[in-house]
């Protein structure tokens, strides 16, 4: 992975020195909260329902077993002893105390990490995909051109006050799993075949995203040679700067600006900006690429055969569900999952983290990822020592076998943590994950995708769950929209509401229904999607509201009773 | 009253603004004499007139004013102000990097308006050379601090045309 020289280093500390001497200042009352407010939350800081929340980067999901060791430390010295990874490659303290935060600051420049731009209206972290440079899929390794993007978007001082937030996705398999159409920019590595041989560059779309107003985004350019990368994006940004509305920050992301001129105008735009940045010094050279790829070299693999695993029916179920095709024979890459039932999807304790720790050092090259899915992924371990890692997991609560299935559920903090929340959604995942708690059952309903957001913001995914749950407030009560058919992946589509929201303990039994439904037609071999996409919405939304009342009807009923 | 820190030092400021107050049109305004920063609207409306009056002129940029519709003017212009409505609203910065960048200019480029210790070293990166400073904020500070919180970058900017991985050695 990626190592510090000098300048990122020195870049990291006075950062941290910077944010002391802003925490002071407001302090001592010459910097207003008003004035605070942004300069926290570019460190990734914000005041939250109990207490203050600490952002911190993994920057494209990348993380050592050092790295994880410090945020252990972390979690144990500043917080209360665990942490949660979100579903954009950031790990978030919960119970830090605002003047706390300088010092941790300090302690992550030591490891390499930082807050930066994880809040705020600028670039965010880059995201990618958990598998980036092991998926058997794989056409290009993202992470060179990714840690490249995390360079220069790291105090860009034309892009620090932009209208709204800036997130940027990269993929480069075939199969995109960086949710990539749905990211203020989007880029999809892949080869062209020209004149002068294989040119590799991206596709690249532009105003996607989820939250209040989820859009899919557009495709600005077909293909652009990756030596443009940094150029092509100031074009975007320049354009969005100078043009994006910041009237109303509910229509202040890049989406509604692309809407608002079409994408052919959006696009002419960006064009003519870029001529005039266009092979200018900022165009990448094969040098710097050179330099950077160098860090993500592929480890010391050694030549190995797919031997026969231990037949032992659980182990086996973890193998088929939290183990993905690796491009080197004899390894795997395990998904160790943070959707062990009953506890908050994506929260893993200083224990947890230090055992995962060791297992990277031990098995897998001493690295690992975490991903949107909000799991930690070992990217590297031999299908020889998949029994012992399973074991060590499993002793730690980190083995659920329920990657892809129901019960892994990506999902908020929710309205448990978060101000801006409108519902909670830990207890809603926590109340679904213990109705399917029967393992045979799981299997058998097969892959799924559910996602909950405790509010429109979105941060749960919930628009490209196959299930998707949305907190919403009514008169001051919490209820739950459902959407089905969303998906990512390079047919992401947004799911449609199936109709009135629910109350929180209709949960369980509303999905409950989704899924029975599912079971009794399906044919052979169809995942849910696939019969959802054959039987279409409406027998799901039969059986979801038959017999319900609505509207006064219903509030008679509680009268009533 | 602003504080105008310019070469690292609070300055005397010899430049009024004129300013439109609501329902007044730029055609009838009445031109002050001295050292004036006009708004867009006036010069475009008072161009030939102005020019005749004063020796030293100055422009003042605000919101979505746009730099290409000025271009062909930038040689009349001893100082263009750039104003930021509010410091989070970072329209300006895309403004001054145009103006140095695209456009050469070469005279004094004002950031004015909610202009705070905190956005300096990004104003300067874009070429600002001379920052209004809110009224009650420490100047000294400011000036002591507020442009060298970072001693290396990694992207260009107006101060910095070649990017960091071409001065790698």
């Amino acid at each position: 992975m990626y190592h510090y020289d000098s300048i990122d280093r020195q870049l990291v500390r006075e950062r941290a020195a910077q944010f002391r001497d802003q925490v002071g200042r407001w302090k001592s009352g010459e910097l207003t909260n008003d004035e605070f407010r942004p300069l926290r939350l570019q460190n990734g800081l914000y005041v939250q329902r109990h207490a203050p929340m600490l952002r911190i980067a993994v920057p494209y999901g990348m993380l050592s077993a050092t790295q994880l060791r410090k945020l252990a430390f972390i979690a144990r010295t500043y917080d209360r002893g665990y942490g949660h990874f979100t579903t954009r490659h950031n790990m978030q303290f919960n119970w830090p105390r605002i003047e706390d935060c300088p010092d941790i600051l300090d302690h992550l420049a030591e490891v390499e990490m930082h807050g930066i731009q994880t809040s705020g209206n600028c670039i965010r972290n880059v995201t990618t995909d958990q598998f980036a440079g092991v998926a058997a899929d794989e056409v290009i390794d993202p992470r060179p051109l990714a840690e490249i993007l995390r360079q220069w978007s790291t105090f860009h001082p034309e892009f620090a006050f932009l209208p709204r937030k800036f997130k940027i996705a990269i993929s480069g398999t075939r199969e995109d799993r960086a949710v990539t159409w749905f990211h203020d920019i989007g880029l999809h590595l892949q080869e062209q075949n020209g004149e002068f041989g294989k040119t590799i560059g991206f596709r690249v779309i532009v105003g996607g995203g989820l939250g209040r107003t989820p859009i899919r985004g557009q495709i600005v350019r077909e293909f652009l040679p990756w030596q443009h990368i940094l150029t092509y994006s100031e074009a975007i940004l320049r354009v969005y700067n100078r043009f994006g509305r910041r009237d109303n920050a509910y229509k202040a992301r890049i989406k509604i600006l692309v809407q608002a001129l079409g994408v052919e105008e959006f696009a002419r735009q960006v064009e003519e900006e870029w001529a005039y940045l266009k092979d200018g010094s900022a165009t990448l050279t094969q040098a710097e690429y050179d330099r950077v790829a160098h860090h993500f070299v592929a480890p010391a693999y050694e030549t190995l055969t797919d031997g026969a695993l231990p037949a032992d029916q659980a182990f086996a179920r973890w193998v088929e569900r939290n183990t993905h095709p690796h491009k080197v024979a004899g390894y795997t890459a395990v998904t160790l999952s943070l959707k062990q039932h009953g506890v908050a999807p994506g929260d893993i304790s200083a224990e947890q983290m230090d055992l995962v720790a060791d297992l990277a050092d031990q098995y897998s090259f001493g690295e690992l990822r975490i991903s949107h899915e909000q799991n930690v992924i070992l990217a590297d371990v031999k299908k020889s020592d998949l029994y012992d890692v399973w074991q060590k997991a499993k002793a730690a609560g980190l083995a659920t076998p329920n990657i892809g299935l129901l019960t892994g559920i990506i999902c908020c903090p929710g309205g448990d943590f978060c101000d801006l929340a409108n519902a909670k959604s830990i207890p809603i995942a926590n109340a679904i994950q213990a109705r399917f708690d029967d393992l045979d059952y799981l299997f058998d309903i097969g892959e799924i995708d559910l996602n909950i957001s405790g509010c429109m913001n979105a941060c749960g995914h919930h628009h490209v769950g196959h299930i998707g749950v949305l907190g919403v407030d009514k008169n001051d009560a919490e209820f739950y929209q459902v959407t089905l058919g969303g998906r990512q992946g390079n047919e992401a589509r947004l799911g449609k509401v199936i109709g009135p929201s629910f109350a929180a303990d209709e949960m369980p039994d509303v999905v409950d229904k989704i899924i029975k439904v599912y079971i009794e037609n399906r044919h052979p071999d169809e995942r849910f999607l696939d019969t959802f996409d054959r039987i279409g919405i409406d027998p799901f939304k039969n059986r979801v509201y038959e017999g319900r009342a609505h509207g006064k009807a219903r509030v008679a009923q509680k009268e009533a009773a | 009253m602003a504080q105008l820190i310019k070469n690292k030092s609070v300055t005397v400021d010899s430049w009024k603004t004129l300013e439109l107050a609501e329902g007044e049109a730029a055609e009838g305004i009445a031109l002050p004499e001295g050292d004036v920063i006009f708004p867009l609207s006036v010069w475009q409306a008072r161009r030939t007139e102005i020019i005749s009056t004063h020796k030293r002129i100055g422009l003042l940029l605000k919101g979505y004013d746009r730099v290409e519709d000025v271009a062909g003017d930038l040689e009349y212009f001893i100082v263009i102000a750039i104003d930021f409505p509010k410091f989070v609203d970072g329209r300006g910065y895309s403004t001054a990097s145009l103006l140095r960048q695209r456009y050469k200019f070469q005279g004094e480029l004002r950031a004015v308006g909610d202009v705070l210790h905190d956005q300096l070293f990004y104003m300067r990166r874009v070429g600002f050379d001379s920052y209004a400073l809110k009224d009650g904020k420490n100047a000294l500070i400011a000036i002591d601090k507020g442009f060298s919180t970072f001693g290396e970058a990694y992207q260009t900017a107006t101060d910095q045309p070649i990017p960091h991985f071409r001065r790698r050695a």
